[in-house]
């Protein structure tokens, strides 16, 4: 490994090296590293490019990895990634993503990523997206996530995207079983001419099911941020969705939230906020000796933290 | 040392006309601890916002230890030792009680630091100091934040704008010590904006503002009873 694809693998997944437990490195489209545990088993698909990953019925406190990191200009990389967590597991799965693209042609990751959560298990999934290069090339990531939560899974979905990516789909899709529990979190900045379209389509299918959509985004310079998110509560349930913007220069951001109940006993709450750093914010950053830029970059850190 | 001269302010309106809010303001800040007082909407918190750069004045001049500060922004008179506490404390998402403090200290300080300065004024630290300073927090709460973070600047000015409004949970004997504490310590000069009489009573000072100009100034021994009685001010003051 070369070292701007370790400073990609150290931005995407805090790793400074082989990461402990399972993991599985993709590099420029190609297998760069796997390793497998006694619980958790990576089989290479056959019929298309990816991995099933299997973790067994009552794994706890395991994590495993899956960076991938595209170091190559002009690469289109397409991956299915299956993830089957056993029952009653309890185990944390890190994604992301880093393209460094310094050439003339686009770099592109699409990551379909499905979970499949046994019943009552707990999984926490981390996943960032990074790029840098100067190039003229676009760097492009189009994540999805399709989520299957049998009865009274929880999983938590932190997803970040700061810097670099010139332009990104973003489609999650999750389907909650009885009792089961979603939440989501995530964070987005834009810059430049950077576009990202963010589409969450939430079935809460089970009784007393629940999921709670929170995105923080922040619009730079002439850059472009639409949501979509919509929840469906198809049984007695609890949805609630936030999204949450700050505009700065040119910025745009279009937050369309859908709620649908399509039973008497299901409850729904959409939250939505758009608008600039509030002036006051500013002042009082700078009354305690903070320039007006650092108040702002200051403001913005803490709201994406 | 605090110097006002002439200060005059007209909020812009809609007609192209300026409402007056402040007329020909005069003062002289060299005490520790000076006291404005006054009717409610007579120019207090206008004036202090004036001293912090916040408002522009229509005519006039600020000068801080004789230097002209009239043309310099909010982040430069904070940078030459102007410090001001919010009568409404800002709220943030994101941002917590320790960031504030190290904004507000300019260097980098331990969470131990941060915690001392909260509980001079009297937050269970460990309880506060990771907290975001947001809606989650009482206004008496984000009173005490706000007066923490004046503390860690330290600076030789420092602008209070009501203090003891809003503080509903904490005994208002603390807000008092805390006073007395900084007064017995600072370095320089406070300058707080109140109604509560316990306060004027530790001022070196008491200054009165009412319809945009000074009514009526001197020593505490001087003005307190003026003030209490019989002047008509009385129930005004206590109105808070």
């Amino acid at each position: 490994m070369d070292s701007i694809q370790r400073a990609l693998l150290e931005q995407v997944a805090g790793l400074h090296g082989v990461p402990e437990g399972a993991y599985n490195i993709r590099s420029d489209g190609e297998l760069a590293g796997r390793n497998t545990t006694a619980n958790i088993d990576i089989v290479t698909k056959s019929d298309k490019p990816g991995i099933d990953i299997y973790i067994k019925p009552g794994t706890k406190n395991e994590s495993m990895h899956i960076p991938v990191i595209i170091a190559k200009s002009g690469l289109k990389d397409v991956v299915y990634n299956d993830f089957h967590v056993g029952e009653d597991c309890d185990v944390t799965i890190v994604a992301g993503c880093g393209i460094s693209n310094c050439g003339s042609q686009d770099s592109q990751h699409d990551g379909i990523h499905s979970f499949f959560v046994g019943k009552n298990a707990r999984l926490k999934y981390i996943e960032k997206h990074y790029a840098e290069g100067d190039g003229s090339g676009e760097r492009i990531m189009n994540p999805t996530t399709i989520i299957e939560l049998d009865e009274g899974a929880y999983m938590e979905m932190d997803t970040t995207q700061i810097k670099g990516v010139d332009s990104t789909r973003r489609d999650t899709r999750a389907r909650l079983a009885a009792g089961s529990t979603l939440i989501v979190r995530e964070k987005l900045m834009t810059h430049g001419r950077q576009t990202s379209e963010t589409d969450f389509n939430v079935d809460l299918d089970g009784e007393d099911s629940s999921a709670n959509i929170i995105s923080r985004g922040v619009a730079c310079d002439d850059s472009r941020q639409v949501l979509f998110m919509k929840i469906n509560g198809n049984s007695r349930c609890y949805g609630h969705s936030e999204c949450d913007s700050i505009v700065m220069d040119n910025g745009y951001v279009r937050a369309i939230p859908e709620i649908t109940a399509n039973c008497v006993d299901a409850s729904l709450v959409h939250e939505a906020a758009i608008g600039k750093i509030a002036g006051e914010q500013l002042t009082k950053l700078m009354t305690l000796g903070l320039t007006e830029k650092e108040a702002e970059e200051e403001i913005v850190a803490g709201f994406l933290k | 040392m605090l110097e006002l001269r002439n200060i005059s302010y007209a909020a812009p309106e809609e007609n192209g006309a300026g409402k007056e809010i402040l007329r020909g303001i005069s003062l002289k800040v060299d005490e520790r601890f000076v006291a404005i007082t006054g009717p409610n909407g007579g120019g207090k918190s206008t004036l202090a916002r004036i001293i912090a750069g916040i408002i522009e004045p229509t005519e006039g001049q600020i000068l801080l230890d004789g230097e002209d500060i009239t043309p310099l922004g909010v982040t430069e008179r904070a940078k030459k030792g102007v410090s001001f506490a919010f009568q409404q404390p800002v709220r943030f998402k994101g941002i917590t009680v320790y960031d504030l403090l190290r904004y507000a200290s300019g260097r980098k300080i331990s969470v131990g630091e941060a915690c001392e300065y909260l509980a001079r004024v009297g937050m269970c630290a460990r309880d506060y100091v990771n907290r975001e300073v947001n809606a989650s927090l009482s206004g008496g709460e984000l009173k005490r934040i706000e007066i923490a973070t004046i503390l860690a600047r330290g600076t030789k000015l420092s602008i209070f704008d009501e203090p003891e409004a809003g503080i509903d949970l904490w005994s208002f004997s603390n807000l008092i010590a805390v006073f007395e504490k900084m007064y017995e310590q600072i370095n320089g000069s406070i300058v707080i904006i109140t109604h509560q009489e316990r306060i004027l009573e530790i001022a070196d000072r008491i200054v009165v503002i009412a319809n945009g100009a000074i009514s009526d100034q001197g020593g505490r021994e001087e003005m307190l009873p003026k003030l209490m009685g019989g002047m008509g001010q009385c129930a005004r003051l206590n109105a808070v």
